[in-house]
């Protein structure tokens, strides 16, 4: 039953994908102004609204591994994995954000790059949870966990200031380049279902990810435990 | 301020001063950044007053990964670290020690830096001078404070020199960018610096009560 299950969510997932690409890219009407590169936006938003949750994801991890670390190891370790599977998966929707964006600003905007607020808000949590990952493959050894839950903290901590810092200093030295945001209004229904079917999609894909994900670390975490107990008895 | 936490302030203040590896290595590492970005950016008129501060605030954070690096490498040795350990003090009277300590370092070698940074810049400062005083202070706390908690955090690791700061630049970025703003404008006069200033504030005290209660599952993490 829970094989079928999963069987289930993962065709749900691919017919999700399939519908939403054939809704951005042939049902949603040509964006008047822009042209075809504003089908990005199917990608680009739905992306970015969702890297968010997956970084709030993994500090729920960092704080349940924290308050279980010494009352009830097994659920710790369960917080781990999720804490690492959440920053992962941020990190990937993270880099589809970074990666659709330059393409789409080259075109409307005719930069690659600008020091935006919002480009430069989501580069550096990209950056804190990079170094995050980094420090996991650094910090070898059991107080890894530890640390790793700790900086998740301090990153979480850093995404609110990051993001209040970019408007304060947008707001003294006003950009060259200001798009107006995605969400300036979308007034086609054709291209309002495109883009919630897109987010839909995207939400279902990395749910799923995100659980693969963490199972894989439980597996590491159940192996690298025996291992240790054949290590204690040899 | 306990009795703890003079201990430890009056031990690392001795040790530095017998040897003064921390200031010495600091001031040199920060004057040559100055010389780099002189030659790179070619300093001259009203565009060295636009990147003094930032050369100056990105001497301050690189130098000071040096110093960090040191604060605790120094405790490993005989088994110095396991002693603080089982010490009944809490320990974050340790981490707020290193913390001064490494903040006066820090400050000593802005104020002898400070000379060669206006004659290779050929500053005149166009805004309220008085303001550096309290700027480059609530920078340098900001700096230092993460940068001990994190020097602890990536003791255990391999290669502990490069974690530093692959983990304190990408966490440091806001405030940098305050006190990057906030000297610039002091530099320039262009521009009131007391949004970032207040911006600064906030930032050294959220982390610093932060790490201050996060640092004992550090300081114990087994």
């Amino acid at each position: 039953m829970k094989k079928f299950a999963s069987v289930l969510y993962v065709a749900v997932t691919i017919a999700l994908l399939v519908w939403g690409y054939y809704q951005a890219v042939y049902v949603a009407p040509v964006d008047a102004m822009q042209g075809e590169i504003s089908r990005i936006f199917y990608y680009h938003v739905p992306n970015a609204m969702l890297f968010f949750l997956f970084f709030a994801i993994s500090l729920v991890g960092s704080i349940g591994y924290l308050s279980y670390r010494n009352k009830l190891p097994s659920r710790a370790q369960a917080a781990d994995a999720l804490a690492l599977a959440g920053a992962e998966v941020g990190v990937l929707y993270c880099t589809v954000v970074l990666t659709t964006g330059p393409l789409w600003g080259r075109r409307a905007w005719g930069i690659w790059w600008t020091w935006d607020a919002r480009l430069t808000t989501t580069l550096v949590l990209w950056l804190i949870y990079v170094s995050y990952l980094l420090m996991r493959r650094f910090a070898a050894g059991p107080q890894m966990q530890t640390l790793a839950a700790v900086l998740g903290i301090f990153g979480a901590l850093d995404a609110p200031i990051v993001y209040m810092s970019n408007r304060w200093w947008r707001t003294q030295h006003p950009a060259p380049v200001f798009g107006g945001g995605p969400d300036s209004g979308i007034k086609d229904p054709a291209m309002l279902a495109a883009w919630e079917w897109n987010i839909l999609a995207w939400l279902a894909w990395g749910l799923l990810i995100l659980v693969l994900r963490y199972r894989l670390e439980r597996q590491h975490q159940k192996i690298a435990a025996v291992e240790a107990e054949a290590a204690l008895n040899a | 301020m306990t009795k703890a936490l003079w201990t430890h302030l009056v031990k690392d203040l001795r040790i530095e001063w017998r040897s003064l590896d921390a200031i010495i290595s600091m001031l040199f590492f920060s004057g040559l950044v100055v010389v780099l970005f002189s030659i790179a950016f070619d300093p001259r008129g009203a565009f060295s007053q636009q990147i003094a501060g930032g050369v100056l605030c990105v001497a301050t954070m690189f130098a000071s990964v040096s110093a960090l690096n040191q604060a605790w490498a120094r405790e490993i040795r005989h088994q110095v670290m396991d002693a603080q350990r089982m010490v009944p003090a809490p320990g974050s009277e340790l981490l707020l020690a290193k913390v001064i300590v490494n903040f006066l370092f820090v400050s000593i070698v802005q104020v002898l830096l400070a000379p060669f940074f206006f004659v290779f810049y050929n500053l005149q400062i166009a805004g309220q001078a008085w303001l550096l005083v309290v700027v480059l202070p609530l920078g340098t706390w900001a700096l230092v404070s993460n940068g001990v908690f994190f020097a602890a955090l990536s003791m255990s690791s391999r290669n502990r020199e490069l974690l530093l700061s692959l983990i304190l630049f990408p966490i440091f970025i806001p405030a940098l960018l305050a006190m990057v703003q906030a000297t610039t404008a002091i530099f320039t006069g262009e521009s009131d610096p007391t949004l970032w200033i207040k911006m600064l504030l906030g930032y050294d005290i959220i982390f610093t009560t932060v790490s201050l209660l996060l640092f004992d599952v550090v300081f114990h993490a087994e």
